[in-house]
């Protein structure tokens, strides 16, 4: 038998969008096109964007200091348009883990690393990042040791930030390209750390 | 200290430089806070100035945000935030907060 779907009412919140979205568009505030064209914009952006950036960053020691002293002027410098983000990268060492959580709503690197995903902005994330970040980590198979220093940032106001991973061992001689494949969007909200294979 | 955010906003003068010992104010005013409940009270050393920003709360209320805040990450031990906190004591939390907020620890 052909799917003919599951009717499902509207919940709460779509239901207000598309209220609002309909009621801008009778008044003319905005048209149904350009409603249209955002949301293909957003859709548009994933997080290749911020994976050519570590690996820049990683074959570049001189492009890695400069995107850690500003890291918008070093997207724009790779043609990425970043407009009115303060973007600041944080590096992971040895010593140092960092992760991004948004504690106040659902802050978040989007012309980078594209929408967020769900978790991101869940209850549960937001709460317990903060609160307990090594039990979080785990639940996502993350095990930090105890000699490793953790950095919770809580993006609260005008930054956004991004997490520069480690180059993990067994990508000597890779090209960019090759590299920038391995570097997840969650390693670069710092709940996962780029693996080779 | 230099910002790390240049901007061209007309600003409050940036009190506070890096590795000075900062406290949240402790205070619940009423409408868009960009300075979480749970930070509120505790101690923390100044990281970085971010730069000078129009004040949110203004902005939330359609006024400019001028003259613009000092913005600041503040770095505060995890241990402190949360006396029940499990992990090392390195552990830390970094927070955006703006200079009305802060007062001399």
């Amino acid at each position: 038998m052909k799917d003919q779907g599951t009717y499902q009412p509207y919940t709460y919140y779509q239901l207000m969008e598309t209220s609002l979205r309909e009621l801008l568009v009778e008044k003319g505030v905005v048209t149904d096109a350009q409603v249209n064209e955002v949301v293909a914009a957003m859709r548009a952006r994933q997080p290749e964007r911020g994976a050519k950036v570590v690996a820049r960053a990683w074959v570049d020691p001189a492009y890695k200091a400069r995107l850690l002293a500003n890291g918008t002027a070093a997207c724009e410098e790779l043609g990425l348009e970043i407009p009115a983000l303060k973007l600041v990268v944080v590096e992971n060492t040895p010593q140092v883990h960092n992760a991004i959580v948004c504690t106040l709503c659902s802050c978040y690197p989007r012309v980078l690393l594209g929408i967020p995903p769900d978790w991101y902005k869940s209850f549960g994330y937001r709460s317990r990042m903060v609160r307990e970040p090594r039990a979080v980590l785990a639940e996502f198979g993350l095990k930090i040791a105890d000699t490793v220093q953790i950095r919770v940032h809580d993006s609260t106001a005008d930054m956004r930030y991004m997490v520069l991973p480690m180059r993990p061992k067994g990508t000597e001689g890779w090209d960019e390209a090759r590299l920038a494949g391995i570097v997840s969007r969650d390693s670069m909200i710092g709940v996962a750390v780029p693996k080779v294979g | 200290m230099k910002p790390q955010f240049a901007t061209n906003f007309p600003a409050v003068d940036a009190r506070f430089d890096k590795g000075d010992r900062v406290r949240v104010r402790k205070t619940a005013p009423l409408g868009h806070i960009r300075t979480p409940f749970y930070i509120r009270g505790h101690v923390g050393e100044i990281e970085r100035f971010c730069g000078s920003f129009p004040n949110p709360e203004e902005l939330a209320q359609m006024r400019d945000g001028l003259p613009a805040q000092p913005l600041y990450r503040v770095r505060f031990k995890q241990k402190e935030v949360w006396p029940d906190y499990k992990g090392p004591d390195s552990d830390v939390v970094e927070i955006e907060i703006y200079q009305h907020w802060l007062e001399k620890a």
